[in-house]
């Protein structure tokens, strides 16, 4: 398994929590560090972050579900996270999001079995000039045709 | 440069920069907001600075990143200086033709110029195109001029004076006087006075205050916000120090959706570059104010916009709205009074300071002031961000700057103000956006998303659409909205799939005025809206729905059935190829027939059939027609 967190980030955001008069604003920022660096946050995550802010394991974990960009389970190398809000609707995202379905072979919130993807819904991703929008990690892709996307599957598998 | 010490020393390293620039060097500006970065201005970039080397121009001629133009239906958008020539739809080989012949030669490369659809005239300059001629750029036009990372480029700009004129020239009292002169209304979709919201956290009792950026713009379809953090970062930074020392904080926060990175990366050097020129600190300028701030990303959640969740998010608390009052004026971030604007908000700020409350108040309307920035989306021709002066109509903004819609379809509706916004007809095309205005008309100014929609779009399907967005969005801690929107969620569902009972319009509009009024926060007060004025405006479409089970958009999938016209097919097979379903009976010379059974309804055939044959149609309302019998197949 990787390590959760290196030393220097780990030695960063306790000295952080120190100077901090609320260590606890720092909670997404540490969850995010440790899904950076692990892929996703497993339980010794979410105890990781409750001791170095100074918190409970429950207080974390509250926090850790309640937004859908901290994941509490293995993803894939990447998350694909295309848009399903209005102006993406409006111009052909539920194609979008039929195609990559039937390209990676997987539902919505699932992971394909070489590892290399997830795939999530999300909420609008601001790329409504160019919709119908995709991201995958964060890069974005526009104006997705199932060509554009096919590409973009392509380029983005490592 | 050491950290400047008083106003003096700015106005000194403005003039050094302003000097060593010349207006007549040539300069490749290259939008690179997130919307081109999607279309590709990367490679072009990479190709400016390899050109420009080849061609040993480097240093010669200025290349400028800058953030998003708006017209990001035609992006990458390249202008070249002095002359403005605006050049569209570039490409990394259209780079070396635009150095040579352009900012070497001097002329003009025709082909990627603005063509006016209707005219076929070309426009050479920016303002010279519709798109831009109509708009009034006061807020968004600085990010053409701008580097969004250069401290430099702000200032040559005439950055940082409003900052320093609130500080030496103005008490705090009177910036907030200002504000509330110039009739400036919160941008993220309330329209409060920021004036007098200032006032409130300015008069609460308390030392420590704070100031807050909402750069969550969760509102689907408005990514305005996102161009002002990415393409001027400092205006904002300004505005929000504006705000601080009027109302007495010390400290802010910037608040922004992990979605976008670029707004995050430009701000994060933006912060730095202010912190080691002294213009965030202790003792700014030598003013005796102080002011730090803090980036904190979000992590997905759409009711984090929201003023209360927002900042419970920020405490590290899960993001839920809580009852006001009381108003996080009064106690806001760890119960301290605190002031939350969203980016366009403190992006006005520094222009009412400059130009002063009368300048500002002139352009609008009576009750909404300034200007207003809109993503204008959806079945329009010229996608972007628009800017206009409040008071301008929705038909100004969708046909002279947006081009109208494409494909002589013809318009619907616009739907304003995101999920909770309402919708529009035809005959009301006239009305004039102002907060006030929209309202009266049943729809909201939100955030600025403005959606068009074409005879194609089916509104009850959109309801549907909002609802499900909602309910995905809803907390779920009051039981008005979480059950008000499942209800309502569930009756549309079953009308657009051609279940709708005699009745359900009655019931929709009960559960409707029921939810609006016993929720707790602006999401289930508002969540009704897509309902409520879509049934105002569109209650024939419902009818059809429930009453003949038919989709007069023929749009909704359960109402609606492909069919190929016996008279029509040339037995070409492109539909038969094209269906992922096997549901198309076909082959060389025959007539093909669609199994109703098997059609998923996707519409590759309608597509695929060649515009010459126009054999395949689609229905709703009415028996699909007989297929023809095998044996009368063949075509002669
Ligand atoms: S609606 Fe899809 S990016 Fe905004």
């Amino acid at each position: 398994m990787n390590e959760l967190l290196p030393q220097p980030e780990h030695d960063h955001f306790r000295a952080k929590a120190a100077a901090s008069e609320h260590p606890r604003e720092l909670i997404i920022d540490l969850l995010r560090a440790i899904q950076e660096h692990h892929g996703w946050v497993p339980d010794e995550g979410v105890e990781l972050t409750a001791e170095i802010l100074g918190l409970s394991p429950l207080q974390v974990e509250e926090i850790a579900t309640f937004y859908d960009k901290i994941f509490r389970r293995p993803v894939g190398r990447k998350v694909i996270h295309y848009c399903d809000s209005i102006c993406c609707w409006a111009t052909g995202g539920e194609q979008v999001a039929a195609h990559l379905q039937q390209k990676l072979g997987i539902g919505p919130g699932e992971t394909t079995a070489d590892g290399a993807f997830t795939l999530l819904p999300s909420c609008c991703l601001g790329a409504c000039g160019d919709a119908p929008a995709m991201m995958i990690e964060l890069k974005l892709y526009g104006r997705l045709t199932p060509e554009k996307i096919d590409a973009a599957l392509e380029k983005e598998k490592d | 440069m050491p950290r400047m010490k008083s106003a003096a020393e700015l106005e000194e390293f403005r003039q050094q920069i302003l000097a060593q620039r010349d207006a007549d060097q040539p300069c490749f500006t290259l939008c690179s907001g997130s919307a081109c970065h999607a279309t590709g201005c990367g490679p072009v970039a990479a190709a400016v600075e390899q050109e420009l080397e080849k061609q040993g121009l480097t240093g010669k001629v200025r290349f400028r990143r800058t953030g998003c133009h708006g017209f990001c239906e035609q992006g990458p958008v390249a202008v070249i200086y002095p002359e403005g020539i605006c050049y569209l739809k570039v490409k990394p080989e259209d780079v070396a033709e635009i150095i040579t012949e352009t900012i070497v030669n001097k002329k003009v490369v025709d082909r990627l110029l603005y063509v006016d659809p209707t005219t076929g005239e070309k426009a050479t300059l920016e303002n010279e195109i519709p798109f831009y001629k109509h708009q009034q750029r006061l807020i968004l036009g600085l990010n053409l001029e701008i580097d969004p990372q250069s401290l430099e480029d702000y200032l040559a700009a005439g950055g940082y004076q409003a900052l320093v004129k609130a500080l030496f020239e103005m008490t705090p009292e009177q910036v907030v006087g200002e504000v509330k002169e110039a009739g400036l209304r919160g941008r993220g979709g309330a329209g409060f006075p920021s004036g007098v919201k200032w006032d409130f956290a300015r008069n609460a009792p308390g030392e420590q205050k704070y100031v807050v950026v909402n750069c969550d713009e969760g509102d689907p379809g408005a990514y305005m916000d996102r161009s002002l953090m990415e393409g001027n970062p400092y205006a904002v930074l300004e505005g929000l120090m504006i705000g601080a020392y009027a109302i007495g904080a010390s400290e802010g926060y910037v608040y922004i959706r992990q979605e976008y990175p670029l707004a995050v990366e430009n701000l994060e050097v933006a912060i730095a570059r202010a912190e080691e020129h002294g213009l965030l600190g202790q003792d700014i300028l030598g003013s005796g104010f102080d002011f730090t701030v803090k980036v904190h990303r979000g992590a997905g959640a759409f009711i984090c916009g929201e003023e209360t969740s927002l900042l419970k998010s920020l405490e590290g608390m899960p993001g839920e709205p809580n009852a006001r009052p009381p108003f996080p004026a009064i106690k806001g971030l760890w119960n301290k009074p605190t002031n939350i604007n969203n980016v366009e908000t403190w992006s006005n700020i520094p222009l009412i300071i400059n130009r002063g409350a009368e300048f500002f108040n002139a352009i609008g309307t009576e009750g909404s002031k300034g200007t207003k920035i809109f993503s204008l989306v959806g079945k329009v021709n010229n996608t972007g961000l628009v800017e206009v002066p409040m008071g301008a109509t929705l038909r100004d903004i969708i046909f002279k700057i947006g081009g109208g819609i494409p494909g002589d379809k013809a318009f619907k509706a616009v739907q304003t103000g995101g999920p909770s916004g309402g919708c529009l007809p035809a005959d009301l095309l006239d009305t004039q956006v102002d907060f006030d205005e929209l309202t009266r008309a049943g729809a909201m100014m939100g955030s600025g998303g403005m959606i068009v929609m074409d005879e194609d779009t089916c509104l009850v399907d959109l309801a549907r659409y909002f609802l499900g967005f909602l309910s995905d969005e809803s907390c779920g801690k009051c039981t008005p909205c979480r059950e008000g929107i499942r209800q309502m969620l569930k009756i549309l569902t079953r009308i657009t799939n051609g279940q709708g009972k005699e009745g359900d319009i009655e019931r929709l509009q009960d559960l409707a005025e029921t939810t609006r009024g016993a929720s707790l926060c602006a999401l289930g007060k508002t969540a009704p809206n897509p309902v409520l004025s879509t049934l105002k405006h569109f209650r024939d479409e419902y009818e059809a729905h429930i009453h003949d089970q038919r989709c007069p958009s023929l749009s909704c999938k359960q109402l609606i059935a492909f069919h190929i016209d016996p008279e029509k097919c040339r037995a070409c097979g492109a539909c038969l190829r094209k269906c992922p379903a096997e549901a198309i009976d076909g082959g060389k010379k025959r007539i093909h027939v669609i199994d109703q059974d098997k059609c998923t309804r996707c519409g590759s055939c309608l597509d695929a059939c060649p515009a010459a044959f126009g054999a395949v149609g689609k229905l709703s309302g009415e028996p699909v027609p007989a297929p023809v019998p095998e044996e009368q197949r063949a075509i002669g």
